[in-house]
């Protein structure tokens, strides 16, 4: 079974060619239609809203390692490293996407150098998941194309469980630094870096490992875990909201679809989860128009919001629905969540009869 | 060869804007700066054959709708991932308040 699963979500595997040959690589997506004038208000960069929030963002970090230091070798200085923590492995996640697509600020060099320090903390090589997150946005939940589908079918639930405290992701992520440093790519990498973009990334893992080995010298030195509680560490002991976000983007939801629609959560948050989340939860509404800045998805969420099955209405009310049918899922890989569109929505964008959202076993895949 | 065509009124972009122009079964993307120069590159963005019409201008770059890859305009030169081939500029005039662009030079 596991084999035949990661065969079937490989980008180096057989489901690669089946997805082109069915025309869903690349393929032609539902977007609601905003007028020109509305989409250009929306679509406007502005350097305060996260420069503010960026300095918001640092300032409490450093606030909480500050105090954890104060504090350090008393129970007092958990709960700081506990917030210092989440906000360095998780929250740098949204800092990542949202500087990924360089939408964050109007100025681009300030854009820049937040995705390389937020792609250190979540332990990303920026190059390659650029592109990856590139693929993820033309092929997004597509088999076989997709390299950032989280949630499987079925799941790998000691995986997904493990890694909500990094205990998959950290290891795997220093393995592909050290392939890396060597000058080699993952086959599945191999898909999407184009070549001459390469060199980024064996340049980026020498320095990040160079960094990392420092701060273990640094431990060793000091005879004192601190400097890896401050640096790398937080990846583990604050992965907790990395996931608990990030599942409810498309867990359960279609595969091989060309909707976002039936692939895609938009849920609502309280204004923490939001400054948290950077509006990553108005999810639906990014992926079809990756060019609105955070800062503006709200808006934008009113703009479509007719066009779309009702948001969810808690975390809650969407893992209510995630955690029933990716148990279902265990089973029934043909299964999935569909949702009813409002009255008067355009119908589900489906152009292919084979696009309906249900994972298809691969010897049919193969077959056709 | 040089082809001038007639491709739009120069008041039906916006300053810092840009629009779709279709000829001979082509795309072309037609611009208005901020200082009111105009420019036409390929319709489609290098990467994955998005329209450019429908991105964003800000100042001579135009951002691709689709993964937010960047061009000059005026130049037609990428920017960066995950665009890495330059956009095809033409030549364009305004005439009478009507803009020409040379499909057959570019």
């Amino acid at each position: 079974m596991n084999r035949e699963r990661l065969e079937r979500y490989s980008l180096a595997g057989p489901e690669n060619q089946a997805a082109v040959a069915a025309g869903l690589a690349g393929g032609d997506w539902f977007r609601s239609a905003v007028p020109r004038k509305r989409m250009k208000e929306l679509m406007r960069r502005s350097d305060y809203p996260a420069i503010r929030d960026t300095v918001i963002w640092l300032g409490l970090m450093g606030l909480f390692a500050g105090l954890g230091v104060a504090f350090w070798g008393s129970w007092r200085a958990v709960p700081f490293f506990l917030a210092y923590g989440l906000l360095y492995g998780s929250t740098s996640d949204s800092r990542w996407h949202e500087s990924g697509h360089g939408t964050a600020f109007r100025t681009r060099w300030i854009d820049q150098a937040l995705y390389q320090l937020a792609s250190f903390m979540i332990m990303r090589d920026p190059t390659t998941w650029r592109w990856s997150h590139t693929r993820h946005h033309t092929d997004t939940l597509i088999v076989g194309r997709d390299p950032e589908i989280a949630v499987m079918r079925p799941a790998r639930l000691a995986r997904l469980l493990a890694n909500l405290v990094g205990l998959v992701d950290v290891p795997l992520a220093f393995g592909l630094m050290f392939r890396h440093a060597s000058g080699r790519l993952t086959a599945e990498e191999a898909d999407f870096v184009p070549a001459t973009e390469r060199h980024k990334v064996y340049r980026t893992a020498r320095i990040d490992l160079a960094i990392y080995a420092a701060t273990i010298a640094l431990a060793i030195g000091l005879r004192s875990w601190l400097p890896v509680v401050l640096i790398g560490g937080p990846r583990l002991y604050g992965a907790f909201l990395l996931y608990f976000y990030g599942f409810t983007q498309h867990a359960g939801l279609g595969e091989n679809v060309l909707d976002y629609r039936l692939n895609t959560r938009t849920v609502k948050m309280c204004r923490l989860n939001r400054f948290l989340y950077w509006n990553m939860n108005y999810h639906v509404e990014h992926h079809m128009f990756p060019m609105v800045p955070y800062y503006r998805l709200p808006e934008l969420h009113e703009e479509v919001n007719g066009d779309l099955a009702p948001a969810y209405p808690s975390i809650w009310a969407a893992y209510r629905e995630i955690i029933p049918a990716v148990r279902r899922q265990l089973r029934d890989q043909e299964y999935y969540v569909r949702r009813e569109l409002p009255p008067g929505a355009p119908p589900y964008h489906q152009p292919a009869p084979i696009n309906d959202g249900r994972a298809r076993p691969l010897a049919v895949v193969t077959a056709a | 060869m040089a082809q001038w065509i007639a491709a739009c009124q120069a008041g039906d972009i916006d300053p810092e804007d840009v629009i779709p122009f279709a000829h001979d079964g082509r795309d072309y993307a037609i611009y208005r700066s901020p200082d009111d120069a105009y420019f036409a590159t390929d319709g489609h963005c290098t990467h994955e054959k998005t329209l450019l019409c429908d991105g964003l201008v800000m100042g001579s770059v135009i951002e691709c709708p689709k993964h937010n890859g960047r061009f000059d305009y005026i130049s037609g030169k990428a920017l960066g991932a995950p665009v890495l081939e330059d956009v095809r500029t033409y030549p364009v005039k305004v005439l009478g308040g009507t803009v020409f662009i040379d499909v057959g030079t570019g």
